[in-house]
This record gives C-alpha cells, sequence and structure tokens, in this order.
C-alpha cells in the first residue's frame, strides 16, 4: 500500500501524483518506470517516474486520462492509497557529455522526459527542449523544463500558445540552426515515428522512450514486446528506450489498441458508475 | 543413503506395520482394480473454473491404501525427488490415521496437497512401483492418496503448525516465493531463522498462483500453506524486485545474512517466426497470468483478455494444456493444441492430455506454425503450419521432429498461445557481477549444499534446472535451506 501525499493539476486531465515509495525513490534513476496496481480489481500499469525526493522516500508520477485506470489514479485524493507500486523498472536512460541535446516531448510525454532533461544538464550538455501538444492549456511542467534546459520551444496545433506547428517543425529548426549530436523523443507512438523520420533524415542518433501495454514489467509475459531492427525486445526490461531509428512504429501503434474495443466499453461503463 | 534404508527397515518392522501386512493376503490386494479419481462432468467443468479433480472418498482412499503391499524394498520412493516414505504415509492411511498420514508427508514435503496435484506421478513414484515394474498392472494410486490425505488435513480444520525452533535473530532472505522459495523459507524458519521472502508480484505462490489454473490447483489451497507459514513467522514483502528495488547488496547492509534465490524461470521463449508479434498472440505466460493472477475473464476486473472463437495452442507441457483447456473455458469453438513430436514425446502430466481430451480439445500433433497472418487491425487470423516427422532421438532423449516438404497448409485462428518453454529470469544474476552462470542463463551451484559460486549465496528451482517441476524446485529449496544452514552455523562461530 502506498500513499498519496500529494496531487496536482497540470490540466483538465493531467496530473501529477507524489506517492510514498522509500525504496524505489532511492534506487530510480532517468528513464526508469513503476508499475501500478490501483486497487485488487485493478490492472497493472506502467507509468514513468517524472522524479523522486529520497529524503522524504516518494516518487512523482504525472497521469492523463486515458482509459479506466488513469480516470480511477485521478479520481484518487491526497491521502489515498494505491495497493501496488513496484519498481524502479526497466533500464536506467544513459547519460553522458556528448554536447548538444534535442529533447522532444509531446503530450503526456512530457513528463517521463524532465528527468531525462535534468540529467543531460547536469552531465554538462546544452539541452534544447521542444515541447508539443494540442493547445495552450494541455502544455504541462513547462517551469520545470525552462529550469534545466537551455533554450524551450513550444509548439502547439492550434497556435494558441508558442508557435502553431508540430514537433517535428520545432526540431528541424533547432536541426537547422545549429549541431544536434542526441535527441530524445517521448510522446504519443506517432509523434515518436515522425520525430525519429525527422532526425533519420539528418543523421542524428535518437532514442525514442516506448510505453507499451504491460502485465508485469519484468520480462515475465512479453505483452510488451516490439520489433527494434527486426528482432522481437522486450520494452520492460530492455527498454523501454531505443533506438528510434530502428522501432517499428506502425507495428508499436497497432498493439496499443489490441485491447481497443475492451478498453472502450469499460470505459464507458466506468463513466455511467461515476455519473 | 545406507542411512535412509535402515531408516525405512526400522520404520517397516513397526507391530503396526506388520500387523496391517498380515491383515489382507497379497493376492487380495494385487486383484484389485486401481481406484479413479472422481471428476466433474467434461462438458460441464470446460466452461467454469471449477476443480476438475474431485478427490478420493473416504471409502476409496482405503480401498486403494489397501493394494499397497507395503514392499521390503519400496521401489517408489526412489522415483520420489524428495523421497517421501510412501508406503508408510499410505499405510497410516490403510490403519484410517488419516491426519498421521499428513504428518508423514510432510516430513519431506511442504506442500502435500499442491504436489499431489500437479506432480507428475507417472514418471516417478507410479513408474517406479512394484505394480508397475513387476506387475505390470496399473500402480497403486499414490499421487491420489497423497491429495487425499493432505486434503483431510486441511479439511479438518486441524493443520498443525510445524515446530519452530527458538528465534536466533539470524536475518536471511529468500528471493521469489514459488515453490523453491516456499520450501526453503519454512525449512529455515523452522530452524529459528528470521526469514523475510521477498516477491516481484503482488501475489505470494509462483507459478503455483500466475501459471497453473484454478481449475488444476485453487489458489485456496496454495494460500492455506502460505497462512501455515506466515503462523509460523515467515514475512512476506510483495512489490519488491531483488536487483530493482534493492540489490543483493543493499539487503545485506540491512543486515540479511545468507540469501536463497528462487526467482524462477519466467522469461517465455518466442519461435521468432514471421507475424509472431501481430495482436491476438500471446506467450502462455502472459494468457495464463492474464487470467489467473489478475482475473481477466471476471468483468468485475479491469485487466482484459482477448478471447478468441478459434485457438492455436503452440506446445505439449503442461502450459500448453493449462492455456489450451483456459481457452476452450474462455469459450472458445475450437481449441487445439499444435505440437511437432507425436503424443508420445508430450512432456505434458498424462492426466492433463487425458482432461484436455475430454473436454474437446482438438490435437494437432506432429505440425508446427511457420508464419502468422492478421487482418487489417493487425489482429492475427491465419496461421500457415507444415507437417512434421520424427527422427533420431535428440539430446532431451526425445525423437528429433523433421518437416516434411510440401506440406504447409493454412487453418483460421484469431487467438494463438505460444507455450513453447521458458528461461531463466535474468534480473537477479545481471545485478550480481560476479555470479557464476552456465550458457543457458541458469546459475551454478554445488549439488549438495545449492551454493552458488558466491559464499552466503543460495540458489535452487527454476532459476538453476531451467523450466523443471514443483517438486525438484521444493527438494532444492529445503536441501539449499540445510545448506545455508550449515553455512551460517559455521560463520557464527568463527
Ligand atoms: C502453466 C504452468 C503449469 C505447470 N504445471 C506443472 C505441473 O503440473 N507439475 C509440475 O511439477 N510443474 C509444473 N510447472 C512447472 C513448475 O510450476 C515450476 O517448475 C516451479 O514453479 C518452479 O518453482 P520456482 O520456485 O523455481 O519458481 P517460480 O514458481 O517461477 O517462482 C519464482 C518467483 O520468483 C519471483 N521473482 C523472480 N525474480 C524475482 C526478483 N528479482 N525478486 C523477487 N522475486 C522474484 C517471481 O515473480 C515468482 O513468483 C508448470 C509451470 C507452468 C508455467
Ligand atoms: S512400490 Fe507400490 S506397492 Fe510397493 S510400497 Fe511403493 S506404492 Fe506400495
Ligand atoms: S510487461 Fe511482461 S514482459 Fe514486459
Amino acid at each position: 500500500m502506498n500513499k498519496i501525499v500529494e496531487k496536482e493539476f497540470f490540466s483538465e486531465n493531467v496530473a501529477k501524483l507524489v506517492i510514498e515509495a522509500p525504496e524505489i525513490a532511492v534506487s530510480r534513476k532517468p528513464g526508469h518506470f513503476v508499475i501500478i496496481r490501483i486497487d485488487e480489481k485493478g490492472e497493472r500499469i506502467p507509468l514513468t517516474i517524472a522524479s523522486s525526493d529520497s529524503e522524504k522516500g516518494t516518487i512523482t508520477l504525472v497521469i492523463q486520462k486515458v482509459g479506466v485506470t488513469s480516470a480511477k489514479m485521478l479520481a484518487l485524493e491526497t491521502g489515498d492509497f494505491i495497493r501496488d507500486v513496484v519498481g524502479p523498472l526497466g533500464e536506467a536512460t544513459h547519460i553522458e557529455k556528448i554536447g548538444t541535446v534535442l529533447c522532444a516531448g509531446g503530450g503526456v510525454g512530457v513528463a517521463p522526459l524532465l528527468p531525462i532533461v535534468e540529467g543531460f544538464k547536469k552531465a554538462g550538455n546544452r539541452v534544447i527542449t521542444v515541447l508539443a501538444a494540442r493547445s495552450k492549456d494541455l502544455v504541462i511542467l513547462e517551469e520545470q523544463m525552462r529550469e534545466f534546459s537551455d533554450e524551450v520551444i513550444i509548439m502547439t496545433d492550434d497556435g494558441s500558445y508558442g508557435t502553431k506547428g508540430l514537433v517535428t517543425h520545432g526540431m528541424e529548426e533547432v536541426i537547422n540552426r545549429e549541431k544536434v549530436n542526441l535527441s530524445v523523443v517521448i510522446g504519443p507512438a506517432i509523434m515518436m515515428k515522425f520525430a525519429a523520420l525527422t532526425t533519420k533524415k539528418y543523421n542524428i542518433k535518437t532514442y525514442a522512450s516506448l510505453n507499451t501495454i504491460m502485465v508485469d514489467g519484468t520480462g515475465m509475459c512479453g505483452a510488451c514486446r516490439i520489433t527494434v531492427g527486426g528482432k522481437t525486445k522486450f520494452v520492460c526490461v530492455d527498454g523501454p528506450e531505443f533506438d528510434a531509428h530502428e522501432v517499428d512504429f506502425d507495428q508499436m501503434m497497432s498493439r496499443l489498441g489490441a485491447y481497443k474495443e475492451q478498453e472502450m466499453e469499460a470505459y464507458e461503463n466506468y463513466l455511467k458508475t461515476v455519473e | 543413503m545406507e542411512k535412509v534404508a535402515e531408516y525405512l527397515k526400522i520404520e517397516r518392522a513397526q507391530e503396526w506395520r506388520g500387523e496391517l501386512r498380515k491383515s489382507m493376503k497379497a493376492k487380495e490386494r494385487t486383484s484389485r482394480e486401481r481406484v479413479d479419481m472422481l471428476e466433474r462432468d467434461p462438458d460441464i467443468r470446460n466452461k467454469n473454473i471449477d476443480e476438475v479433480n474431485l478427490g478420493l472418498t473416504e471409502e476409496l482412499a482405503l480401498l486403494e491404501a489397501q493394494r499397497c503391499l507395503d514392499c521390503p524394498n519400496p521401489t517408489c520412493i526412489s522415483g520420489c525427488p524428495v523421497g517421501i516414505n510412501i508406503p508408510k504415509f499410505i499405510k497410516k492411511i490403510d490403519a484410517h490415521d488419516f491426519l498421521g498420514a499428513a504428518v508423514v508427508l510432510k516430513e519431506t514435503n511442504a506442500l502435500p496437497a499442491v504436489c499431489g496435484r500437479v506432480c507428475p506421478q507417472e514418471k516417478q513414484c507410479e513408474n517406479n512401483c512394484f505394480y508397475t515394474i513387476s506387475l505390470k498392472k496399473p500402480a497403486v494410486a499414490i499421487g491420489h492418496l497423497e491429495r487425499f490425505a493432505a486434503d483431510f488435513e486441511r479439511d479438518s480444520g486441524k493443520v498443525a503448525i510445524p515446530v519452530v525452533a527458538e528465534s536466533n535473530g539470524i536475518k536471511v532472505a529468500v528471493i521469489g516465493s514459488g515453490p523453491a522459495g516456499l520450501s526453503a523459507a519454512g525449512d529455515l524458519r523452522k530452524l529459528g531463522y528470521d526469514v523475510t521472502v521477498f516477491e516481484a508480484l503482488h501475489e505470494i505462490g509462483g507459478v503455483l498462483k500466475y501459471g497453473i489454473p484454478e481449475f488444476r490447483l485453487p489458489n485456496e489451497i496454495v494460500d492455506v500453506e502460505i497462512n501455515v507459514m506466515r503462523d509460523m513467522g515467515v514475512k512476506f514483502v510483495t512489490n519488491f524486485i531483488v536487483g530493482k528495488t534493492a540489490s543483493v547488496e543493499d539487503l545485506k547492509a540491512q543486515g540479511f545474512e545468507a540469501f536463497f534465490i528462487g526467482s524462477g524461470a519466467g522469461l517465455p521463449r518466442f519461435m521468432n517466426i514471421p507475424g509472431e508479434n501481430f495482436n491476438g498472440i500471446f506467450s502462455s505466460n502472459e494468457y495464463l497470468t492474464r487470467v489467473n493472477l489478475m482475473n481477466a475473464a471476471n468483468p468485475e476486473y479491469d485487466t482484459p483478455v482477448l478471447s478468441g472463437k478459434n485457438v492455436a495452442v503452440i506446445g505439449g507441457g503442461n502450459t500448453a494444456m493449462d492455456s489450451v483447456r483456459t481457452a476452450k473455458r474462455l469459450g472458445a469453438e475450437r481449441a487445439m493444441i499444435i505440437y511437432r513430436r507425436s503424443e508420445e514425446e508430450m512432456p505434458a502430466r498424462l492426466e492433463e492430455v487425458k482432461h484436455a481430451k475430454e473436454e474437446g480439445i482438438e490435437f494437432m500433433t506432429l505440425h508446427n506454425p511457420v508464419e502468422y497472418f492478421a487482418d487489417e487491425n493487425g489482429r492475427v487470423n491465419r496461421v500457415r503450419i507444415q507437417k512434421m516427422e520424427l527422427g533420431e532421438p535428440d539430446a532431451s532423449g526425445r525423437r528429433r521432429p523433421y518437416p516434411i516438404s510440401d506440406s504447409e497448409f493454412e487453418i483460421d485462428v484469431d487467438t494463438v498461445v505460444v507455450s513453447v518453454g521458458v528461461s531463466p529470469n535474468p534480473i537477479i544474476p545481471s545485478s550480481i557481477p560476479d555470479l557464476k552462470m552456465t550458457d543457458w542463463g541458469t546459475i551454478v551451484v554445488d549439488k549438495e549444499t545449492m551454493q552458488s559460486s558466491i559464499p552466503g549465496l543460495f540458489a535452487g528451482g527454476d532459476i538453476v534446472r531451467g523450466g523443471a517441476t514443483v517438486i525438484l524446485a521444493m527438494g532444492d529449496g529445503r536441501k539449499a535451506a540445510a545448506g545455508m544452514h550449515k553455512y551460517l552455523q559455521e560463520k557464527v562461530k568463527k
């Protein structure tokens, strides 16, 4: 049982939860995630650790409402408990001093990107961050990103904030202007796919952090598997970060949709119970 | 070994045993038919998760116990990986002392109710029974009787809590709560150690919980045993992955003085054939975990599972049988086994194959999948399979299958469960740099003490053997507990 000690909404559908998890707070590194199960009847879902405080023994998760479990998470209040939290899982991001790092985050992918931005900055890199969202009110963690980035570029679909356009436009602007040594992209699969195509044009090594469906998170089931460079990889133990130019994003999108029907039905049922 | 033979002889010479032997002529014993386990009707049970086997009644158990000849040289024991005193427990049943029979079982087997249900007796004790070897008749139903005695004890509400030695204050850690970890933990606690079991999942029990289905091994049975261990004072910590949440070094710093690794062979293998990552294709671990651990088939639970109409399960082991019978229970119209060798080579327990057939499972033996195809949504809709034939025996002693050329054809499937074996879970080994491993990813141990290449670090079960059996895992756990005891006592002396 892990207690929620703080909750803050970033936007209507995105909130941050700070959770007691002392051991995980000590051992986690940027790139790690946890698997949570809200209650006895809940499913196990992966969530990236956005930050942690080893002294207070807490980890911070950022959750976007996309289905039943995330909706239930957002309905929890400070003082409530999450039944199971296990981690830290996955391989940590390989952080080194390499020069200029272009980080791109879309939607709720911005949250897992934060510790990576922080890590690369602290390692002495020049870090440029592109944040993309549909509109102004969906831009999250801007302030925190600015703290660890040399520059933050904001892109919105509707132009309500920053520059109007896609994440790839913001990335290309930077690439055309200066030498980029490494890129890290996190967000919806479709965004990562096009971000990867963009950096590939310019031959920039790029990592993508994949958020596939998972069950155990320890390599036991293969629910998270994906083709990378023609080989099957388990995202939970071999990843979650992979060479973005080798990932089969189309397969990833298809696999993410494996339970679409069940998920929609469950979500509708859930909405009925809350109303 | 000699000591054991001596002990068995003394036990057999006891008066009550002698009298029982005299009470019925051997001829009469051997003229009896082996009793059958009571079972649920196949057409009803394949639609629910109730346990298939219903056990023996007292009457049937007594009849069966009388068949046992109480042989002077009980060969059955040599077939038992933990050396249960088989004739003694059977004769306790014969003498109407059912609780006493359970006590005999527990001398060497911490989980008799589990083993009575899942051990491959036909390859072990029963294969070595005098009836099988010399009389060429069906063996004494040792497994059924084991289950009977253990169930009787549980149902009587008089489950004995084993005597625990006075606490010695020495902290030991058990990593993994499958049968290997549980039996090590039980034995170490009995010796007075302060035992903590760390488990990665949210449930205790390992494969017994997430793998083997309810219709074969109800969770309740496993929970009774776990609660006994709790009562003995064993501590359980769930959601704790050693090597991730904290390392063995971290635990040492917290005062743990010796470790038992029973982390199992959790890594599913795939065949790496085209189309294997389409939706609707699962590893058996994923399929069974969703249904058994996460309760996916129950609409009240959030975890989904795809329940297909045409389900193909690839493989011939217990895991394959469990998956295919689960598919049937989830409503499959056609649930089939595709196995590349013949039925004779199937590693599954005989009983599971029999039950599967009764429940309407189709068997496509000597067939092997070569490619999967999918619809426009990426869901598997066809599999291409080829016919196989058997050649000479391979390293495993089973005849090697070869594809027959130009024999390929396709069948419609909407769900596929790949059940072609597992590899050891690498999380622990990769977190301990100097640990000596085999090329297969198993931990190298001393066969007597179960100690690994690192002093104070012991291991057993599937992480040492690769995918094996419950009873072998338990036997390892016991051996390791003895090895750890010796190690720790010597350490204390220094
Ligand atoms: C579906 C299925 C059916 C089977 N049927 C039979 C049968 O009928 N008869 C039979 O004899 N055998 C059967 N087997 C095989 C048998 O279950 C195994 O051989 C046995 O469970 C191995 O026991 P174990 O304790 O070594 O490992 P497991 O039972 O695998 O337990 C290992 C435990 O360790 C945990 N763990 C792993 N890594 C860590 C870590 N780093 N930190 C903490 N915890 C960790 C795992 O989560 C797991 O709970 C079956 C197996 C399967 C999958
Ligand atoms: S070999 Fe068979 S008949 Fe003889 S003691 Fe063992 S179970 Fe009984
Ligand atoms: S989530 Fe089960 S193997 Fe990755």
